[in-house]
């Protein structure tokens, strides 16, 4: 007898059917992974088990937990159900947790909701729950509010307040899937561990994490189950087409790298630029970005690489114009690019292109898509006719595989793939020389995610375009990047070409990174630690090396000299170690 | 324009609206075509038909008033009137308001503080203080009272629009047409308005009761419309003083403003429910 018996379970919406006929098991102390792209039914199936659906789905089917009916059962029945017997982790830590309330209150309230009488005893259980998920200093933070912890710090709460009143079961609903890589192997890591106790249901779209993290395996398409087994029997054998387009999709580190790119002009480059941002409270300067140089040539790929907080962005943003340098230069094609965008010629407007991470914001809700492509032409070439304009958007729609039928759409009518190509086509109906694109792909399933990177390849190929590309996940960038660069609290720790920094990272800090990518592989997993802790905060960089609290191979030379970035093997690598470590 | 076209669309499928609003078109049309197909006029006092019942024979629909003058006719002067006080009011602070708050929240630093301020002392002048300077300044006048209730209702205009500004500069969309090389006019008449419409119509739509129950209330005080001419919220408070005997005088006036008021509440709910859910998608 399974712990949780799922049979037959369907949801419904008014017409539409989002899990039709689901049915599957889970056994005491067992972790399941529930795979499947976004909109397949993986939340709703989750939220149903926990009773937590909206009063306009209907629900047919039976959940049994533990011999007690949960589809139709009362709120009151359904409220110690929940929590004492099933916890839930949500993907979003920072929407979770009151931002009001002291997160020690909060784990309390769960106790004291669920029979426990208050008084000291409540506190101490509470402080040895987060320092169970690893809370460092538990007496400090039970006193702290959500905004005052990180990411991964709030995930680490949210697992707490989900087992501290000792379920059976724990859902984790992409639970990592907001967090870096490296916080995300650490969070994966310490759900492994409480798993002795507590069986796992593990929802995501991520087949590297299953891998690594599930015995077995569901796989579900349009709200229907296609599959389920072992993990390793599926990934060596899958039976179903999806679960292989699943697996194909995923982002490997042993797959192929691209070409070497044509030797071309060197279009756009940064010579020694620094951002800064006025922190008001703390009255100082917040180096976001310091010194960083960038040299991107026609035809090439250059990879931008960190985590959240590494300065990525703000680099990218500051060479284009949209935040203002503190200190260095950006020419393009020669010619000196100053001044905020709004300053800058028109002409010049035209060959430096950006590709938001998140389509839905990038593209202004009010408009057309016919109206989105073509309004870069409105701009650079305004004698163009409507009938030409119409041919050109046809064309640059043609281009990144859209139809014509999507004309007369509005942005919030496609899905999350169309969307992106409709800005990437915007983008590129002007032929621009440079394209940026800021985590252009890490808001997409993976197989649209696929196409979207080989479509800008295609592109490049074609144009020679130049692309910069930043994302916080080394293996996504793999298949088009020539040249990576990896930053760290807005400093280079090493920049490289495609090739040596996937099979001979320099700065241990490249190698932790590559580490944690969880591999879709159940035999070497990946997701790896082999990094201590989290980024620090800006506001209080370390001294000495940035990254040497987090490092394994820290000297007492490292806890007081920078290290400045120097050639090593026709890398540049910002270690003082660089050429000793064989990592 | 697009834009217009698609609002109709969208309010189309929302029965809230059409009905609230068909309403409201019925009402326009009778109290404009009204008075022309009428033999009565509105000025003229029939002293020998004073305060006379509602009957279709006698040719007073709506009854008669205490100078026996047809009610119908100056029901429906009324309602022109109501609706003149609407149209200019929100039209009077849809123009300022939106140009005057999208500005300062697109330009931002210094010049919204300044902009800003200057809405804060006025919103500080008392508002009757404010009428009556205008009144003994300038002759009195019809459109005056317009204007000041306008002026007044822009003010609360200019703040919404203002905010809605501030956080659309922040996003992506308008940052990804600067980089493409569109001019800064041209993101806050192409970009910017655009999306401010939604908060716009429904604020719209919200201020026009108000501004019909302020008119009714400077006519209250005298301050308003001057006999012979009238408005609802005049007729409401001349059929007050004959409620008992004539309960017509009130009754036939004060459902109209209820029913105008109500049917532009509806209206402005309905608009807010269409552009919310549209947010949310």
């Amino acid at each position: 007898m399974s712990l949780l018996e799922v049979s037959g379970l369907s949801i419904r919406y008014g017409g539409a059917e989002v899990v039709s006929d689901v049915s599957f098991g889970v056994d005491a102390a067992e972790s399941v992974g529930l795979v499947g792209e976004s909109g397949s039914g993986k939340t709703q199936t989750a939220l149903a088990i926990m009773g937590l659906l909206s009063e306009k789905a209907e629900v047919s089917g039976s959940i049994v937990f533990d011999g007690a009916e949960i589809v139709g059962s009362s709120e009151r029945q359904l409220d110690r159900l929940r929590a004492e017997r099933i916890g839930m982790v949500f993907q979003d830590p920072a929407q979770a947790l009151n931002p009001y309330v002291p997160i020690g209150k909060q784990l309390r309230r769960v106790l004291l909701c669920h029979g426990t009488s208050g008084g000291r005893e409540v506190d101490q259980q509470v402080m040895h729950m987060l320092d169970r998920v690893g809370l460092p200093d538990p007496a400090r933070q039970f006193r702290a509010y959500p905004h005052q912890l990180s990411g991964g710090m709030r995930q680490r709460v949210m697992i707490a307040s989900a087992l501290i009143a000792g379920p059976d079961l724990l859902i984790a609903d992409e639970p990592t899937t907001a967090l870096d890589v490296t916080v995300q192997a650490q969070i994966l890591d310490l759900l492994e561990r409480i798993r002795e106790e507590t069986a796992l249901l593990l929802i995501t779209h991520d087949l590297g994490i299953i891998a690594g993290h599930c015995e077995r395996l569901l796989v579900v398409e349009n709200g229907r189950l296609v599959e389920q087994g072992p993990t390793r029997r599926l990934f060596s054998e899958p039976q179903s087409p999806h679960t292989r387009k699943l697996i194909d999709a995923a982002p490997r580190l042993d797959g192929s790298l691209p070409q070497a790119a044509a030797q071309g002009d060197v279009v756009l480059e940064a010579d020694d630029v620094s951002v800064s941002y006025e922190e008001r409270e703390a009255r100082q300067q917040l180096h976001a970005v310091q010194d960083l140089d960038l040299e991107l040539r026609a035809g090439e790929t250059v990879a931008v690489v960190g985590e959240s907080g590494s300065g990525k962005s703000s680099f990218v943003r500051a060479v284009l114009g949209l935040i203002p340098i503190r200190a260095g230069r950006v020419t393009f094609c020669g010619q000196e690019l100053a001044g905020p965008v709004q300053a800058r010629s028109v002409r010049m407007r035209r060959d430096l292109q950006l590709v938001f991470q998140d389509p839905a914001g990038s593209l202004d809700p009010q408009w057309r898509i016919e109206q989105l492509v073509a309004e870069p032409l409105t701009v650079h070439e305004p004698d163009l006719d409507a009938k030409g304009r119409r041919e050109r958007v046809t064309a640059a729609l043609q281009r990144v595989g859209l139809d014509e039928g999507l004309l007369r759409r509005f942005p919030h009518q496609l899905s999350g793939g169309q969307a992106q190509r409709v800005a990437i086509a915007r983008a590129l109906i002007v032929n621009p020389k440079v394209l940026v694109c800021d985590e252009a792909v890490a808001a997409l399933d993976g197989s649209v995610r696929q196409q979207i990177l080989d479509l800008l390849r295609r592109e490049q190929e074609a144009t020679g375009l130049a692309i910069v590309f930043i994302s916080h996940d080394l293996a996504v960038v793999r298949s088009i990047s020539h040249r990576v660069m990896v930053l760290y609290l807005g400093r280079l720790v090493e920049l490289a070409d495609g090739a040596g920094i996937f099979a001979h990272p320099r700065h241990p800090y490249t190698r932790a990174l590559l580490d944690a990518v969880p591999v879709p592989d159940p035999v070497a997993p990946g997701g790896k630690l082999s990094v201590r802790g989290e980024m620090p905060s800006i506001l209080t960089p370390p001294r000495g090396c940035a990254f040497h609290p987090r490092c394994r191979y820290t000297k007492s030379r490292c806890r007081v000299e920078s290290p400045r970035a120097r050639r090593v093997d026709g890398a540049r690598v910002a270690c003082h170690f660089a050429e000793e470590l064989t990592l | 324009m697009s834009a217009v076209a698609r609002i109709w669309a969208h309010m189309r499928s929302s029965k809230t609206v059409m009905v609230s609003g068909g309403i409201l078109a019925a009402i326009a049309l009778l109290a404009v075509i009204g008075p022309w197909i009428s033999p009565n006029e509105y000025v003229t006092a029939d002293f020998g038909s004073i305060l006379r019942s509602p009957t279709l024979s006698a040719g007073h629909v709506f009854g008669t008033d205490d100078l026996g003058r047809d009610l119908f006719v100056r029901t429906m002067m009324g309602v022109q009137v109501t609706f003149a006080v609407a149209i200019v009011a929100s039209v009077v602070s849809l123009v300022i308001g939106v140009l005057y708050g999208a500005t300062a929240g697109f330009v931002g630093g210094r010049v919204d503080a300044v902009m800003m301020r200057l809405v804060d002392t006025l919103y500080a002048l008392p508002f009757i203080f404010f009428v009556i300077l205008l009144l003994v300044v300038f002759e009195r006048n019809f459109l005056l009272i317009f204007i000041a209730i306008g002026a007044i209702n822009w003010l609360d205009m200019a703040r919404i629009v203002r905010g809605q500004t501030l956080s659309l500069r922040e996003r992506e969309f308008v940052q990804a047409a600067q980089l493409i090389g569109v001019s800064t006019p041209r993101i806050i008449l192409r970009h910017i308005a655009p999306n401010l419409i939604g908060v716009v119509i429904v604020y719209v739509t919200l201020t026009i009761p108000q501004a019909i129950l302020i008119e009714s209330f400077l006519s209250f005080l005298g301050l308003g419309i001057q006999e012979p001419q009238t408005s609802l919220g005049k007729l409401v408070n001349d059929g007050t003083a004959q409620m008992e005997g004539a309960s017509w005088m009130l009754l036939i006036p004060a459902t109209l403003l209820a029913a105008i008021l109500l049917c532009f509440n509806f209206l402005g709910d309905g608009m807010r429910d269409l552009f919310d859910s549209r947010q949310s998608r």
